[in-house]
């Protein structure tokens, strides 16, 4: 299979007044469509910046970054939420969910900027928490679900309009071992039965055994671990 | 509309601070609902169409100087005047001093000049054929539960009767209505006797009436033929001063104060009140969504998105609390007119009060959203997601 993803010489400076710091050097970058890959390295490393420039949250300062053929880099801000919505699916740590919205209205959220009626949206939100497995909890808010539910219920957010990359930023940081295992198993399933390609930070080596394989990320720089 | 939930949602999220936000915007739009129409109805007093086809002729030295009541004749022969009235003030009170009465001793066509307002035409024959028969309102004969066939003892500050006292009696032959129904007018609120009575039984008045009411065929004419009638008592002892009777509400209102500029003062206070409040809710709930606004940029709401859906939700908020507002003014205006038995006069909350009401919620809403949407337009998602 292809590259989904093609970095090439990225480097990202944040200015913080005049001081200026590269968090990001030189990375280059293959990942190939359907991979699941692990980002693994300490903290400070620079792994949620390099998965913020790769899902189009962030710009890069330098280099280049082409994801299924598009120049993301070159992209205005209109345009890359744009394709934020058509083609990445995200999943933060702390789920992110809209505590006041159930978890029905919470997988819908990205649906509201395609042209679906609202019986389409609810029938796409509704197979995505089935995919998921919380076809029961479609009514519940957030507070009424425990942590592991509400990161299923934001993968289901991140899947509904069938992008083709996910990205997890330590998706199972604040779960405990059984539901970060449930995610982990769920996010497997997604990459092997439904393709999805996916990149994932985190700290937590089992977590890491989920993908394919891991990449560590050292101040600033990629270092290629040999595969287990 | 699909986006209401969401906008909805984000208003409740803290309920007890909207719930205060709501009830502090329904007061002044409440206040406002009442105020307004208070407004409106003084900067109309005097526009009615009939008003500007009618003159009004008093003493041009003062209006306590009476008139002779040999000019009616005279004033007749104008051309352009149809029909010409008299009055004089009658001063009168109701059982107590304190419950005083609009009360004129007027000629008996007066009440004809005045198509705004109506009597039965067996209650007009009768006030005809009835010396001491009065005309009342029936604004005033439901407050006093007056009807016709009732004598009412009135007492006047002014003229003594025949007998020296100033105890008058008159007889109730007929209710003064407005013409349109929903029409409220001064008159519903006098008592008006006939003048040659009053001119008869009490010794001082000697045939002096205190202002003339003339209609007029064409508004247009009314400049012209006020300054006719002024001409006739030129250089005499009574000389004349002839003003529209919308001329002449126009001074006195202006006399009372301006209404309308302490009206929008207090209203202007209330609301720069109401903008601070509503401004820092609406701050204070943008500040706490930051990581929910930044998700909504994530997940590929544009940024203009972002900043409609807030502004919609802070025109939401001021909507809710003042359409509530302005409805319940609407709705309390014409209970506490009852209540009052005619003592207040709330007028109803107008089409005119409703379009400015409406038209300030959606222009506070904006003012007080505008800043609150450019900090989340501008929110920098990687910066609000890491909680910098
Ligand atoms: N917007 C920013 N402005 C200034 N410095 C930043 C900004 N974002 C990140 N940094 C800096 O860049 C470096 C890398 O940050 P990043 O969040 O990518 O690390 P990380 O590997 O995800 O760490 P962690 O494991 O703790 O999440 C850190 O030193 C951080 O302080
Ligand atoms: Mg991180």
């Amino acid at each position: 299979m292809g590259n989904l993803i093609e970095i090439r010489d990225l480097a990202k400076v944040y200015t913080r007044g005049k001081q200026k710091v590269e968090v990001l050097h030189h990375i280059n970058l293959d990942i190939a469509e359907g991979d699941f890959l692990a980002l693994m390295g300490p903290s400070g490393s620079g792994k949620t910046t390099l998965l913020n420039l790769i899902g189009g949250l962030d710009t890069a300062t330098a280099g280049s970054i082409g994801v299924g053929g598009q120049r993301i880099d070159q992209l205005g801000a209109g345009a890359l939420a744009k394709w934020r919505a058509a083609n990445v699916g995200f999943v933060f740590q702390f789920y992110n969910l809209m505590p006041m919205l159930s978890a029905q209205r919470n997988v819908e959220l990205p649906l509201l900027l395609t042209k679906l009626s609202s019986s389409e949206r609810r029938q796409r939100a509704s197979i995505a928490l089935q995919l998921v497995g919380l076809a029961d909890r479609a009514s519940h808010k957030p507070s009424e679900l425990s942590g592991g539910q509400q990161q299923r219920v934001a993968i289901a957010r991140a899947i509904v309009s069938d992008p083709t990359l996910l990205v997890c930023d330590e998706p199972t940081g604040d779960l405990d071992r059984q539901s970060a295992e449930d995610v982990l198993a769920l996010l497997r399933t997604l990459n092997r039965e439904h393709g999805k390609t996916i990149v994932m930070v985190t700290h937590d080596p089992k977590a890491a055994e989920y993908a394919n394989h891991t990449l560590h990320l050292d101040k600033g720089t990629l270092v290629e671990q040999a595969v287990a | 509309m699909k986006y209401l939930h969401l906008i909805w949602a984000a208003l409740f999220r803290r309920k007890t601070r909207t719930f205060l936000t709501l009830v502090s915007i329904l007061t002044a739009f409440l206040l406002f609902g009442m105020l307004d129409g208070v407004r409106t109805s003084f900067a109309n007093v005097g526009k009615s169409a009939a008003g500007a086809k009618r003159l009004q002729t008093g003493s041009k030295l003062s209006f306590i100087e009476t008139l002779p009541q040999s000019l009616q004749a005279r004033i007749a022969q104008v051309p352009g005047a149809e029909d010409v009235a008299y009055a004089n003030w009658f001063g009168g009170a109701y059982q107590d001093p304190h419950n005083q009465v609009f009360s004129f001793a007027v000629s008996p066509n007066y009440i004809d000049i005045y198509p705004e307002v109506d009597v039965t035409p067996a209650e007009r024959k009768a006030f005809d054929r009835t010396r001491t028969g009065v005309l009342v309102g029936d604004v005033l004969a439901a407050k006093y539960h007056w009807k016709v066939g009732d004598k009412l003892p009135l007492q006047s500050n002014i003229y003594p009767n025949r007998d020296g006292s100033k105890n008058w009696s008159f007889d109730i032959v007929g209710i003064i209505r407005a013409t349109r129904p929903d029409d409220k007018q001064f008159l519903q609120g006098a008592v008006l006797m006939h003048w040659k009575y009053f001119d008869e039984s009490n010794p001082y008045n000697r045939g002096r009436v205190g202002w003339y009411v003339t209609s007029v065929a064409d508004a247009g004419q009314s400049d012209r033929v006020a300054r006719a009638i002024d001409a006739l008592s030129a250089n005499s002892d009574h000389e004349t001063k002839t003003m529209t009777e919308q001329a002449a509400m126009a001074s006195w209102v202006k006399q009372m104060g301006d209404i309308g500029f302490i009206v929008v003062s207090i209203m202007g206070a209330v609301f720069f009140t109401l903008l601070l409040l509503t401004g820092n809710t609406m701050a204070q709930a943008v500040r706490e969504r930051t990581s929910e606004l930044a998700v909504l940029k994530t997940i590929g709401f544009s940024s203009r998105a972002v900043l409609a859906l807030v502004l919609a939700e802070s025109v939401l908020l001021v909507l809710l609390g003042g359409v509530i507002g302005l409805g319940l003014a609407a709705l309390l205006g014409p209970i506490m007119s009852a209540g009052s038995g005619g003592m207040l006069n709330m007028p109803p909350v107008g089409a005119a009060s409703w379009a400015l009401g409406v038209g300030l919620m959606i222009a506070i809403g904006l003012l007080v959203g505008v800043l609150p949407a450019w900090r989340a337009m501008r929110l920098n998602i990687v910066d609000a997601l890491a909680g910098r």
